[in-house]
């Protein structure tokens, strides 16, 4: 049994289709994640998994208890932290874990090995208010408390929005250790480049889903010639490139802006075309999960 | 560097016995994109209020587009632009309503706002949407739109919050080289961002640590000097070594 099973679902809000016919599944202890910008709908494909909002079309199951029918049983089998820090800010660190440990009806005792490796950052601070926290500790509380119940299932929505680098870094391996407990994790994000932390990943854009595989496999099906480009004026060059004979694309990657060719493109004719631009370099190179992303797109 | 627009000496800001920003100093040059980078809870945002002249410094000093940020706040808050990166337009009017609205607040005459409004809506291709609620615009439109908005009154500098958070990689890029075109022209860009692609995109780069200013320099000069292959790197390199939790 799939621990997630989605067929067609759709939910409107208006005229607004927040979610368009959208299926797919994910297995049992796997760490999937749902890659895409704002309004790709991945939050609203949250609130149905959890139940807190009722599909207009299509079904959805979470260890084979449907998301319409089994919604009472299925609040206590999941853990959901929401995109926005949603636990009680009067309420003291220690406080919110116990509350909802209560909610649920199990103790902090029970699963304070589950939750120990998070939690134990920031219990220095359980005295403290949660409203006074920072924002990577209030991140690390909010996933103790989506995890007090040990749930089987883990959704998180944008956890690592808005965080640093560093910090975005550590909550992934964190993730990565709750993996080995066995407990299925549906993440999303924003950030194309957390994207090789996942088994598997579904990229989404506008309520559609684009392509669903590993990471390596998503990249595998980039089927052309990719190059790097540089020089000394970068802006110039994205001009000068989109122009050139067999550049399909061209968009800024960093330090180097990235071509996208065809079968006629030659690099070597391309520097010979273009030696009067003042540092030109070209370099073949491997496609990342942005560059498929905005392939797919532009399809 | 040419002209100078933003000049900062030793600026300091403590809340009470916590000092939030630490004895910084640094150079804007007139057309620099200045990427602004740092961990959460570096300093950055209570910096950045103080060069907007939403804070006044404990100590230190300083110009923001000629003015003193210690006295002369109010006159910097008329001559810079500033975009958060929560969307900040209204959502009940509509695109033209918002490009008057702000053009009234930084007091351009009439005829200014109609040329300007009517340029602004042309570089965009934005003249369908003319009367369409910004509330109905997709994300990257507003976010581009509130970017042009910024800029109508043609400030010395431009404030921007981690203008790209959570939009598309396409949009992303092309709100990219808007900020070129807007520095090209000559006015000086400052740039948060959580992107280290982005940080490649700026002329100049600063990284705080502990309300500290602990690098500062071109991007192919920081990789340089850390030894390391692309700003995520140099970012990383120093960000681990904060004391401070954010």
């Amino acid at each position: 049994m799939n621990a997630i099973e989605i067929h067609n679902l759709s939910k409107s809000y208006g005229k607004v289709h927040a979610l368009k016919d959208v299926s797919f599944e994910v297995k049992q202890g796997e760490l999937f994640g749902l890659i895409g910008p704002d309004g790709a709908g991945k939050s609203t494909l949250f609130r149905l998994l959890t139940t807190l909002i009722a599909p207009d079309s299509g079904s959805a199951s979470l260890n084979g208890l449907d998301i319409v029918k089994d919604y009472r049983s299925i609040r206590s089998c999941v853990g959901y932290m929401p995109g926005r820090f949603s636990l009680y800010p009067d309420l003291t660190v220690e406080e919110n874990l116990q509350f909802f440990a209560a909610l649920f009806g199990v103790t902090v005792e029970e699963s304070y090995e589950l939750v120990a490796p998070i939690y134990r950052q920031i219990e220095p601070f359980r005295k403290r208010r949660a409203g006074k926290l920072s924002g990577g500790m209030k991140q690390k509380l909010a996933l103790s408390c989506a995890l007090i119940h040990r749930p089987k299932v883990l959704l998180l929505d944008e956890p690592t929005t808005g965080v640093d680098a560093v910090s975005r870094s550590e909550f992934w391996e964190m993730l990565a250790g709750l993996k080995k407990h066995g407990i299925t994790i549906l993440v999303s994000t924003p950030y194309m480049d957390e994207a090789s932390r996942c088994d598997r990943i579904a990229l989404c854009n506008e309520g559609q889903i684009l392509g669903i595989d590993t990471p390596n496999g998503i990249v595998q099906g980039f089927d052309s010639p990719l190059y790097g480009i540089k020089a000394r004026n970068m802006f110039a060059l994205l001009e000068t490139a989109r122009n050139a004979d067999g550049v399909t694309d061209c968009y800024p990657f960093g330090e180097w802006h990235h071509i996208v060719t065809d079968g006629s493109f030659n690099p070597d004719m391309f520097i010979r075309e273009f030696e009067r631009i003042d540092g030109l370099e070209i370099t073949p190179v491997e496609p990342t999960i942005e560059d498929m992303f905005i392939k797919l797109m532009k399809r | 560097m040419n002209e100078t627009v933003i000049s900062v000496k030793e600026l300091t800001k403590r809340f009470g016995a916590f000092t939030a920003v630490d004895s910084i100093s640094f150079e804007v040059g007139r057309g620099e994109i200045f990427g602004f980078l740092g961990a959460n809870g570096a300093g950055k945002t209570t910096a950045m209020r103080m060069l907007c002249g939403l804070s006044y410094p404990t100590s230190g000093s300083g110009t923001v587009a000629g003015f003193d940020i210690m006295r002369e706040g109010e006159q910097i808050k008329r001559h810079i632009g500033y975009m958060s990166q929560r969307f900040s337009l209204y959502n009940d009017l509509t695109v033209w309503e918002n490009i008057c609205l702000f053009a009234g607040i930084y007091r351009l005459t009439k005829r200014e706002t109609q040329e300007r409004a009517t340029e602004l809506l042309k570089t965009l291709d934005f003249a369908s949407e003319r009367d369409t609620l910004v509330g109905a615009l997709p994300l990257g439109w507003k976010q581009k739109l509130s970017f042009a908005i910024a800029t109508i009154h043609h400030p010395e500098v431009v404030f921007l919050d981690e203008p790209t958070g959570g939009v598309d990689p396409i949009t992303r890029r092309q709100f990219w080289e808007l900020i070129y075109k807007t520095a090209e022209s000559g006015t000086t860009i400052f740039v948060t961002t959580h992107y280290m692609d982005e940080a490649e995109y700026c002329s100049r780069v600063s990284i705080m640590v502990d309300g500290k200013v602990c690098a500062l320099d071109t991007p192919a000069r920081l990789k340089q000097q850390f030894s390391a292959d692309s700003m995520d790197e140099v970012f990383r390199t120093l960000a681990r070594g904060a004391k401070r939790g954010e």
